[in-house]
């Protein structure tokens, strides 16, 4: 609202110009005449102003007539694909526990295509707070049957009305997460009326109190009126939610655990470093390692390593994260491969940084490791500028076309199959990645893999290998 | 205009009113009214029979548009 408490006007949580509809008109929503999104809108807006918390408010827009309330909050805004909206949420809220999370969501997003999200994200009992517009419709698409239609209603899907034969009961939501342990808060609450209005409006807020509280995960379920979708006008549109949904989805709290509820942020939950070490075996191992880098200068690596299957590329890789995890570093590995176990393509993904790292994917690597040649000809195209492509020159004749890159042409296949470990060669390809950046030195690797390979005779011909690499790369 | 602030009072912005018509069935003192004329858009926006206010702001919170109405409370 204005700052002024005598006066009720457009919330500050709302942009001054609404840019949805280009320059002809910046002024209202897309919205139907009559529709619940922009009241719910309104309430949503007055109670962030309320609790002050407008400049940590990141609303996760759903698909829906609802897609576009980026365009309205002046708040951090995402805009998710149809149902995903509780699983983003999730990963907003953990990465950025400070913030405060709604995941807004229509009944067709919520209760059919995001059905596995929002029971997911309710029983680990995220800390968001759900609005979910239940207004027995498909509103977007043009008024077809929503899993809350009631019986007998009519959509464009149910020209002769719902039948219990056909399509099954209208599924209560509020019902059945509040039949899960984790939730703290689940309402059902309606805009049909006046003194509905006045109770989802204090619901409202209550529910996003309870985030700023850090109270854990709270649900509210809306009834709102669609009257474009219902064919009717919007006062009459209300008179139905009151005369028919009121019925079938009782307007009522179905749980508030607030006031004994704990502070329930996930602060880092899986990334307690100990424990990763120890659940990795790695532990006991790391006292006698004595870390190299200095941390603070550390440059972010992203790394690309790719070949085909059977040339040891994800173990590789992931022998390049148990490395920065005994420098004491962040990393994430992930593997992208097809279905074969051997002679299908593979590749792998690995971040090593001084920071938390967001996002585990590699889309623009500075170094790629490439194996064979199918590996350089997808990746060359999208190293950083002034990266590192190591290439496997055994098995690959081509030249790297690129200028704006630092290449190293190193026979790994060959030096590994000389030395008698052919599987090795992956792990040839981290040494000369190693060696000629120096960002961690290559003897670390030698002490990682004598660690990791059970066997004497085979951790000493790898370390043979490594050398010999380091060498080959020292001379070009 | 100087509007007198001791007087409450409703001020619907016509170009953002739809025409829904849902604040004057909410208006407890039935002081908003269809216009009988059309906003830019086409909509029969609603207006302020011009007195009765009592600024309770219960149509502002029936409006589904952010910047349709203003209510001016009376200043105390
Ligand atoms: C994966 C996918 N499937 C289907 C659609 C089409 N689609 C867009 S909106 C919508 C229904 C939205 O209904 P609801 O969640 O009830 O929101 P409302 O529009 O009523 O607010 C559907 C099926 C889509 N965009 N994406
Ligand atoms: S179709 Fe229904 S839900 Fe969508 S904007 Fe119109 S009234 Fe609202
Ligand atoms: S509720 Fe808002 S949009 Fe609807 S008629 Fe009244 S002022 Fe216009």
């Amino acid at each position: 609202m204005s700052t002024n408490p005598n006066i009720l006007c457009k919330s500050k949580a709302f942009y001054d110009e609404f840019t949805r509809k280009g320059v002809d008109d910046v002024i209202t929503t897309h919205y139907c005449p009559g529709c619940g999104h922009g009241i719910l809108h309104k309430m949503i807006a007055e109670s962030i102003m309320d609790l002050g918390v407008q400049d940590k408010t990141i609303l996760i827009s759903p698909v829906g007539c609802s897609v576009f309330a980026y365009y309205y909050f002046d708040t951090g805004n995402v805009q998710v694909a149809h149902g995903r909206a509780p699983a983003v949420a999730t990963g907003v809220k953990r990465s950025r526990p400070g913030s405060i999370v709604i995941s807004y969501q229509g009944d067709g997003d919520l209760a059919a295509i995001g059905t596995a999200e929002i029971i997911h994200a309710a029983n680990r009992g995220e800390s968001m707070t759900v609005f979910f517009v239940n207004n027995a419709i498909y509103g977007m698409t043009g008024g077809q049957m929503a899993p809350t239609t009631t019986i007998g209603q009519k959509t464009a899907t149910t020209p002769y009305g719902r039948k219990v034969e056909n399509e099954g009961y209208p599924i209560k939501m509020s019902e059945l997460i509040s039949n899960l342990d984790a939730p703290v808060f689940v309402e059902r609450v309606s805009l049909a009326d006046v003194p509905n209005r006045n109770k989802t409006r204090a619901v409202v807020k209550k529910a996003l109190q309870n985030q700023v509280e850090g109270k854990g995960f709270s649900f509210v379920e809306v009834l709102s009126a669609c009257p474009s979708g219902l064919k009717m006008s919007p006062v009459q549109t209300n008179e139905w939610v009151k005369a028919t949904l009121h019925n079938i989805f009782p307007i009522k709290n179905f749980r508030d655990n607030t006031a004994t509820a704990q502070s329930s942020f996930k602060k880092d939950a899986s990334s307690n470093k100990e424990e990763v070490l120890k659940a990795l075996n790695l532990l006991d191992q790391t006292t006698d390692y004595k870390p190299s880098v200095d941390k603070s200068k550390f440059a972010d690596q992203n790394v690309r390593l790719a070949g085909f299957g059977g040339q040891g590329i994800l173990s590789a890789g992931s022998t390049l994260s148990v490395l920065a995890m005994y420098e004491g570093l962040e990393t994430t590995w992930i593997p992208s491969y097809g279905p074969e176990m051997r002679g299908g393509t593979s590749n792998c993904h690995v971040r090593v940084s001084n920071k938390r790292i967001g996002s585990p994917l590699v889309e623009t690597p500075n170094v790629l490791i490439a194996m064979n040649g199918p590996s350089l000809e997808k990746f060359e195209s999208i190293v950083k500028k002034d990266g590192v492509i190591i290439v496997n020159s055994s098995i690959i004749d081509k030249k790297v076309s690129r200028k704006d890159v630092k290449v190293y042409y190193v026979p790994l296949t060959q030096i590994s199959t000389d030395l008698g470990v052919p599987a090795a060669q992956s792990v040839a390809g981290l040494a000369a990645y190693l060696a000629a950046t120096k960002v961690i030195p290559v003897e670390k690797l030698e002490y990682v893999v004598h660690k990791s390979l059970k066997r004497k005779e085979l951790a000493d011909k790898n370390i043979s290998i490594i050398r010999k690499v380091a060498e080959h790369v020292g001379g070009q | 205009m100087k509007q007198d602030s001791s007087v409450p009072r409703v001020e619907i912005r016509i170009n953002e009113c739809k025409g829904c018509h849902l604040c004057i069935a909410a208006c407890p003192k039935k002081v908003l009214e269809p216009s009988g004329c059309f906003n830019n858009q086409g909509y029969n926006y609603a207006k302020y029979k011009g007195e009765g206010c009592i600024g309770c702001g219960i149509c502002f919170y029936s409006c589904p548009e952010p910047g349709a109405i203003t209510v001016y409370k009376k200043e105390n």
